[in-house]
């Protein structure tokens, strides 16, 4: 009994710990979309350009002779959130930008390009085997009997959750408090009023990828030190999911984002745990299809009227 | 000049960060740890190269665009003094389709066995082209997960001889219709959906299909794919060395001529050919049925075809479901060509593709998306050592081409008529 609910919670913390990541994830998804209605195919791309800039960064400081951890870390997270947070603004500024206003499924073929040639261009530039890293962060508190299962909470986790919950604080004051924040509301709300009220919406939407950017960078960093393995294929499958994540929690809606991207994750890691782990995948695609039948508006989101 | 001399700086300040990180810092692995060096000279070099090139181009855009606006474009003007009556149109389409099928017949007789196959594939690709035409050009329904219709044809058409030890022949259009029913059972709820979300969902769906290929080892022989999946015969003569099913014939034994394996090759392509002037042919006719205008009138606007009384889930699902059973003739006769399928052979990377051809062709020309089909299989078998970059050039050119010319390189005409004064 003690042993399957010590299984149950090990379980849990790993849902909740890939979930955060997927929620921040999300909510470069949600915020796009919540602006210009559009899906940012690209987005998944760049969360593994993050982790690959991670990687650069931590190698070549430590090959810098830093020593201290935390310095190392928070180096590469300013490297790695600044140099992705360029590309989302580039890809805006590609892919985006020129077809703006047309047809929806003129942007969604030109984003779909784009991501496939951001994940080739990583592919050519440090080819495609995956690449490993030794973990930074070991260890952790156990749970349990010495002599049976321990439920094991690793300090990396709770980086992960510390990071995390910073980020989308973060990010939720800057939404509700500051300037630029309330114009990116007021864009999202009615982006020709908004314009016809001197908001530069142009800047808001090069912001909005921008910060989806920024986060995406930073769940590059804590999965690529929480997996220590990436390739340049994993940022097609962490985007769908993401994306479920955002539409699970209502697509446009901040805090639905982060709701979304918790319950995948523990649905994912109960269903590898009490099902099987090949068919996670089929499991979270099943999710999607069933929410965008049943509840397309997501747990938070509000309906949409269809304006004429 | 000055006022964008600071924005082309930052464009090209901007490929600098973009490029260095990734393409001027090699990850190395040494020993336990992780390491970088830096790249070989040339590829700095290429770095710096690239970034000034993006300072210049946005330097001189301005300037750049009103040349382009000069180079005059493959496009053909509306000229009210060549009216060209419908039946004089007709007829010279017909001389011309005649044309291009006798050479397409002849063709091979004349050519190398590799030019052949090539020549194959190519059709292949022209079959999904045309009938994922039908749902992302005519019906305007995004579909990424194109591939799993394709991948369920082919493996129909393996399982069935496998378990049932059925022939090509009543696979072909078992296979279709599988991938059609795919196509309603998935169709049949997400079509409510959005463009986009229709997007992800099929995407997702594409995926599933493929995991599950990849997963259900004990029926589809998962990673590992199904071979010796024979080859088609025709009324009964097979083109291998023996015969391999019993009351069968080899083909050169039946003749009496000497045996050569050009032949199957042949024999396959012609075969492949029937199959793309057959789905053309079905295609075309339904683009003149009642059907055909409302996919086209649906993708033109939504709203106004329900105020006008069409059932837009009746239309969107028969336009899913006709594209599918395309995809599972395709994917029938993809198998009996290789012999050997694997899950491998069906990633998003192939819908990609497909879509690809659609969008450079044309959407909703036929003739384009075989133009186009022809170039996406030929050039990258022409340019082989270019073959690593291949990828990134469908990235970059269906990025240019939405930018450039969103309705593709030969975009559809409607048939239509002029009235003349006379």
């Amino acid at each position: 009994m003690l042993e399957t609910s010590l299984y149950f919670i090990q379980q849990l913390l790993n849902g909740l710990t890939i979930g955060s990541t997927y929620a921040l994830i999300a909510i470069g998804y949600t915020m796009v979309y919540g602006i210009i209605g559009m899906i940012n195919f690209a987005h998944g791309e760049i969360y593994m350009i993050g982790m690959y800039i991670s990687f650069v960064a931590i190698s070549g400081l430590t090959m810098l002779g830093v020593e201290y951890l935390p310095l190392i870390l928070f180096i590469t997270l300013l490297i790695s959130v600044f140099i992705s947070s360029t590309y989302g603004w580039a890809v805006e500024r590609v892919a985006y930008r020129p077809v703006r206003g047309g047809n929806r499924l003129i942007a969604l073929i030109s984003a779909i390009g784009m991501s496939i040639f951001l994940q080739n261009y990583v592919r050519i530039a440090q080819g495609s085997r995956d690449i490993a890293m030794p973990s930074l962060i070991q260890g952790g508190w156990s749970m349990g009997p010495l002599d049976g299962f321990q439920a094991t909470l690793s300090y990396m986790q709770v980086v992960i959750f510390i990071v995390t919950f910073i980020t989308m604080t973060g990010l939720t004051f800057f939404i509700a408090k500051s300037r630029m924040g309330r114009a990116c509301r007021a864009v999202s709300e009615d982006m020709k009023m908004a314009g016809l009220l001197g908001i530069n919406t142009n800047r808001i939407i090069s912001l909005t990828f921008v910060i989806g950017a920024a986060l995406a960078a930073v769940a590059g960093l804590l999965l690529g030190l929480y997996y220590g393995v990436t390739n340049p294929y994993i940022g097609f499958i962490a985007g769908l999911k993401a994306f479920t994540a955002a539409v699970l929690g209502g697509i446009g809606s901040i805090p639905g984002a982060m709701l979304g991207g918790l319950v995948l994750g523990v649905t994912e890691s109960m269903t590898s745990a009490y099902f099987s782990s090949e068919y996670k995948d089929v499991v979270s695609f099943g999710l999607l299809i069933l929410i965008l039948l049943f509840r397309p508006t997501g747990l938070l989101g509000k309906p949409e009227v269809e304006k004429i | 000049m000055k006022d964008k001399f600071i924005p082309a700086l930052i464009a090209g300040v901007a490929t600098l960060i973009l490029a260095f990180p990734l393409l001027g810092l090699n990850l190395v692995s040494d020993g336990l740890g992780l390491g970088i060096e830096g790249a070989d000279t040339q590829t700095m070099i290429y770095i710096v190269l690239a970034s000034l090139a993006v300072f210049i181009f946005q330097l001189f855009k301005e300037n750049a665009l009103n040349i382009a606006k000069n180079i005059p474009l493959p496009r053909r003007a509306y000229k009210p003094d060549a009216v060209v009556s419908q039946a004089q149109r007709d007829k010279n389409e017909k001389l011309f389709t005649f044309i291009i099928v006798a050479i397409a017949l002849v063709w091979p007789f004349f050519a190398s066995r590799g030019n052949v196959d090539l020549a194959t594939l190519v059709l292949i690709y022209v079959m999904l082209g045309l009938g994922l035409n039908i749902v992302v050009g005519l019906a305007g329904l995004l579909d990424l997960g194109y591939v799993a219709f394709y991948a369920v044809g082919a493996y129909s058409y393996a399982l069935l001889h496998q378990y049932f030890g059925l022939s090509f022949w009543v696979c072909l259009p078992l296979a279709g219709l599988m991938a059609a029913s795919f196509g309603f059972v998935l169709g049949f709820p997400v079509l409510r959906l959005r463009g986009d979300y229709l997007a992800i969902v099929t995407l997702g769906f594409g995926e599933i299909i493929r995991i599950l290929l990849n997963n259900w080892t004990h029926l589809t022989g998962g990673p590992n794919g199904i071979g010796s999946i024979p080859k088609p015969a025709l009324f009964g003569l097979e083109f291998g060395r023996k015969a391999k099913e019993e009351g069968n014939i080899a083909f050169h034994e039946y003749f009496n001529i000497a045996y050569n394996s050009s032949y199957k090759v042949i024999f396959l392509y012609l075969l492949a050919l029937l199959l793309v002037l057959f789905t053309i042919f079905v295609i075309r006719r339904l683009m003149r049925m009642p059907v055909g205008r409302a996919w086209e009138a649906l993708r033109e606007d939504e709203i106004a075809c329900r105020s006008l009384g069409l059932n837009r889930t009746i239309i969107k699902l028969s336009a899913f479901t006709i594209g599918a059973s395309f995809a599972g003739f395709a994917g029938a006769f993809f198998s009996a060509k290789q012999g050997f399928i694997s899950p491998e052979s069906f990633t998003f990377i192939e819908s990609a593709i497909i879509l690809a051809i659609v969008v450079l062709g044309g959407m909703g020309s036929q003739l384009g998306i075989i133009l186009a089909a022809i170039a996406m299989t030929v050039l990258p078998e022409l340019a082989r050592e270019f073959q690593e970059y291949r990828m990134l050039m469908f990235g970059l050119m269906m990025v240019l081409m939405m930018i450039w010319r969103p309705q593709g390189l030969l975009p559809m005409k409607r048939r239509h008529m002029e009235l003349t004064n006379a």
